[in-house]
């Protein structure tokens, strides 16, 4: 799953679609997530950064990313 | 370089929760780097906020309503020219515009310039119009129909499904449930502003605007899409931003291409899910917003007034997306002296 290109997200985790206007904040692990996902990170290299940078197992992980991407696709923040 | 020296009127001094675009075309113009401007507001009402608001108008003359007809009118503005030397005018209301555009050329022989769209224009972008001008210049507008009488109203359900919207001829949009609310907002609209009342489909999605400013060529002089993001009981935008949009902006050079659009307006338009646009309305003037395009790199005011003063203006080609205008309100303090020159004498 790819981010939109022109969907901005800063360092501070704020992101901003241009499209709509619209405007979310993420907490320091969504913001992380999503600037790799804007680096074109897919689900390997995001998963390795978070289980090498956090105490977290696969399963907790797993779990949470897959409820924050069908966040950001409902949020049509995703290309399809 | 040295600023050109000019006399502009403006009306709409309203900026009231709904406010009129007088005050923000005046802050646009006041920011121009060509034109050194003194400023002559044009109030119909004597508590119309602008007229004292000494620092963004220099001296404001009450003129007749429109409702007066165009003589009064242009009387009026004889006078005013008389004393001030008036080069441009801008008018800001849809109720004036018509008497406005019909002197265009009593104006012009008066050396007062104006920037209007031509009366066909006008004319063909009416809500009760919309129908025809969508199919025209094939542009998706949502299905609508005038209905002059309230016993139309239960054989609306041949060509409707609730909700749908009663609008005005000029102002006013509710969404109507049911019959009953319907004929409610009927007499409600009808009482102010006249007949026909206009029922329009109702369509699913987020409310989004393009103000723009056309040479009466075809070019599209500037162009900013926004999605109102704070809105005030009166369905006015409080708060806005701007959009990177390029299907809005396709859709506004289209229409401006097409109907060799004649100075500044504003389309409204319903984004769908699937990112489809309807077009809702056509205001045929500068939209109270206009400040957010300032904001954004488009001085569409200034780029106005050179238009009307006949010289060259060079298209805006970008603006920044993500300016945000927020509205406030507050509360000014007027001596009894400057309200009862304003009521007495009609000029202050």
């Amino acid at each position: 799953m790819k981010i939109k290109k022109n969907i901005a997200v800063s360092e501070t985790g704020f992101v901003f679609d241009p499209t709509t206007g619209d405007s979310y904040s993420l907490n320091p692990i969504g913001a992380e997530i999503m600037t790799l996902m804007k680096e074109g990170k897919e689900l390997p290299d995001i998963q390795k950064f978070v289980l090498d940078k956090y105490d977290v197992d696969k399963a907790t992980f797993e779990k949470s990313y897959l409820d924050f991407m069908n966040m950001i696709r409902q949020f049509h923040l995703t290309e399809e | 370089m040295k600023k050109k020296k000019i006399t502009v009127a403006v009306s709409g001094l309203n900026n009231t929760d709904n406010p009129g675009p007088g005050i923000p075309v005046i802050r646009g113009i006041r920011e121009s780097k060509e034109f050194d401007v003194r400023i002559i507001g044009l109030a119909y009402e004597n508590l119309e906020p602008g007229i004292y608001l000494h620092d963004i108008v220099d001296k404001t003359y009450q003129i007749p309503y429109p409702s007066a007809g165009t003589d009064p009118l242009i009387q009026r503005i004889e006078y005013i020219h008389s004393v001030e030397k008036i080069d441009v005018i801008i008018p800001n209301f849809d109720a004036e515009l018509y008497s406005f555009m019909r002197s265009s050329d009593v104006l012009k022989e008066m050396k007062i310039h104006t920037f209007l769209p031509t009366m066909e224009q006008f004319e063909e972008r009416h809500k009760s119009n919309l129908p025809a001008f969508g199919k025209k210049y094939g542009i998706t507008v949502p299905f609508s129909r005038p209905i002059f009488g309230e016993n139309e109203i239960f054989g609306l359900t041949a060509d409707f499904t609730y909700p749908l919207l009663v609008k005005g001829k000029y102002y006013d949009a509710y969404v109507a449930y049911n019959p009953e609310q319907v004929r409610m907002y009927f007499n409600k609209i009808a009482s102010k502003w006249g007949l026909p009342i206009i029922i329009q489909e109702f369509i699913h999605g987020t409310e989004v605007n393009v103000i723009a400013l056309g040479d009466g060529k075809g070019n599209t002089i500037g162009a900013v899409p926004m999605r109102k993001q704070y809105i005030t009981d009166k369905g006015k935008a409080w708060g806005g931003i701007t959009l990177d949009d390029e299907n809005m902006l396709e859709l506004t050079r289209k229409i401006i291409g097409q109907t060799k659009w004649r100075g500044g307006m504003e389309f409204e338009l319903i984004k769908t899910i699937s990112n489809d646009l309807f077009l809702i309305e056509i205001n045929p003037r500068i939209p109270a917003w206009v400040y957010l395009a300032v904001g954004a790199g488009q001085n569409l005011p200034e780029a106005l007034i050179k238009l009307a003063l006949g010289m060259e203006v060079k298209p805006y080609e970008s603006y920044q997306v993500g300016k945000l205008f927020i509205r406030f309100s507050m509360d000014m303090i007027v001596e009894l002296e400057e309200f009862e020159k304003l009521s007495t004498f009609g000029e202050l």
